[in-house]
């Protein structure tokens, strides 16, 4: 008993504390989480409110109903298992894929599908790289036009009409995380999505008007029928080519 | 007491280390120091990361953020590697931008450094649907021959490059396609298999015994002359091929070609302004016209 007081000074000290961390589960998960969190909070929460994280650039639009539709596509066959749609701003990514990849360009992809895995080429920029009989072929059976390619076929895009029966309630809950779709837009979205594959539909210039620089056109060949192959085709043809970069000041935006 | 144990470790007999002072089972654990060299590198990587947070843009504020002593940004440093890269082309490829096709053909060296150059971007972005080394597909065509289908003169393989073929974004697209004569109705299912026959004996196919060529012709003159040439030479202003050659851009088979004539045909093919600069675009076509021989 006597030698309590001899040790009390040393377990009082802050260096002796950590014996509550390493005897006490909860209070070391609840001591690595508060860490961790500093590193969030230091390196993700600023880019919500620093006014530079986004880009001013003109020409970013949300996706049209067809694209959208043609997104979850992308999502849901996992294009994003092995395409990135990210050019990082290096010299040889520039050179081979166009101009690096803006955050702007991304701010209404929810989520966002920047990827790094590269077992295919990057994808940010291939809008208009090909055509969309090449892009339709190229799914039905990629070898047929790129020989040594590894990439699965997807033959049933062509075939399997499109399901678009929630297409709205898809941009409602966009909206609700920050996409500006309109009333005007939610509205006539299925309207909207069957015009865009066909030209001469009554609705082709409304399409065009709420969704500037629209694609109007069959994707997959027939404009009587929207296939899977017609949202994914329009959603390839759209990326990347959002922002004009003639009007784009790089000096304005670096960082 | 228990107490005791943790703060007077008892030290370990074998080895001469004090014991963490903890126990289980019997158990002892050695409180062995970390090794020097470890600690010191633990310090100095801490002194590192102070270091770069000062030189480098790191810390977050209200607004915006800290830029660091250097000022250095990514994108910066891109430019000037882009930068740095287009000097360096300059100087390969003084004049390539200024001189005509001509002048790059009689220069060995302008021609050598424009193949070299057309070589690595036909790769980046022809390849897919050209081939390899221009083969083509079905469909997409064979750049490796001395058929040209919108003409093969430096000036017209430029041309294509610069707009593409059937490209509407392009207002100077190349245009003009084969009609769906079968689908619209311009032509009944008997018409199309005799100027099917007809055009075979054309190529110097085999034809059915059966065929009556001179409907097939009188079909051919009243719908096909027009644009492919009264004798089917084809015509490069409109695109429309020679049917006369043994190159078939989308098979020579009575299938392929009835096809075409139910549904039409008209591949398209991107306009490239924009997406490439105008030398690697002139590189381009140098290198597209030396593949098969260039007109």
């Amino acid at each position: 008993m006597t030698e309590i007081p001899a040790t009390a000074p040393r377990k009082t000290s802050l260096w002796a504390k950590h014996k509550i961390f390493e005897t006490n589960s909860i209070f070391l998960i609840l001591g690595v989480l508060f860490v961790i969190s500093i590193g969030g909070l230091v390196e993700i929460a600023p880019l919500f409110y620093l006014q530079s994280t986004i880009e001013r650039v003109k020409g970013v639009r949300p996706y049209s109903p067809l694209e959208l539709a043609g997104r979850a596509i992308y999502v849901r066959e996992g294009c994003y298992n092995c395409h990135s749609q990210m050019i990082r701003p290096l010299r040889d990514e520039v050179e081979r894929y166009g101009h690096y990849s803006l955050a702007a360009e991304s701010m209404y992809d929810k989520p966002f599908q920047w990827g790094s895995k590269r077992t295919g080429p990057d994808l940010a920029r291939v809008g208009g790289k090909y055509s969309d009989e090449w892009q339709l072929r190229h799914l039905n059976d990629p070898r047929s036009v790129v020989p040594l390619s590894i990439m699965p076929a997807y033959p049933w895009l062509a075939t399997t009409d499109l399901k678009y029966n929630d297409i709205a309630i898809d941009m409602k809950v966009n909206r609700l995380s920050g996409v500006p779709y309109t009333d005007e837009m939610i509205l006539n979205a299925a309207a909207d999505l069957r015009a865009q594959i066909n030209p001469e539909d009554p609705g082709a210039a409304d399409v065009e008007k709420r969704y500037p620089k629209a694609i109007i056109r069959s994707f997959a060949g027939d404009p009587k029928r929207v296939t899977e192959a017609d949202a994914l085709i329009a959603y390839l043809q759209v990326l990347g080519t959002m922002v004009d970069f003639k009007l784009y000041d790089n000096k304005a935006n670096l960082r | 007491m228990a107490d005791d144990k943790h703060t007077q470790p008892e030290v370990d007999r074998l080895t001469g280390i004090a014991t963490t002072g903890h126990e289980w089972d019997g158990i002892k654990e050695l409180n062995t120091p970390l090794p020097r060299w470890w600690l010191w590198t633990f310090y100095v990587t801490i002194v590192w990361a102070i270091g770069y947070m000062v030189v480098y843009p790191a810390i977050p504020l209200i607004s915006s953020h800290t830029v660091g002593l250097l000022g250095y940004t990514n994108r910066a440093a891109v430019q000037v590697e882009l930068a740095k890269l287009e000097t360096q082309r300059n100087i390969q490829a003084a004049g390539l931008a200024d001189a005509s096709f001509e002048q790059i053909k009689a220069n060995p060296d302008l021609n050598r450094i424009a193949l070299a150059r057309g070589k690595a971007a036909f790769g980046d972005n022809c390849m897919g649907c050209h081939g390899a080394g221009g083969m083509g597909f079905i469909g997409y065509p064979n750049l490796a021959d001395d058929d040209w289908i919108w003409g093969g003169k430096p000036e017209q393989i430029q041309q294509t490059l610069l707009h593409g073929i059937r490209w509407e974004q392009s207002p100077d697209t190349r245009v003009g396609n084969m009609p769906a004569f079968g689908r619209t109705g311009m032509l009944k299912r008997d018409e199309i298999a005799e100027s099917v026959e007809y055009v075979r004996s054309l190529a110097g196919l085999d034809v059915e015994k059966s065929a009556n060529l001179a409907k097939g012709k009188e079909v051919f003159a009243a719908n096909c002359a027009s644009c492919h040439g009264d004798e089917g030479k084809g015509n490069q202003e409109l695109g429309a091929p020679s049917l006369t050659d043994a190159i078939w851009l989308y098979g020579n088979s009575r299938a392929a070609m009835t096809e075409g004539l139910i549904n039409g045909r008209g591949g398209a093919m991107p306009a490239w302004s924009g997406r490439l600069d105008p030398v690697t675009i002139k590189a381009l076509t140098v290198y597209v016209g030396s593949l098969g021989g260039g007109q």
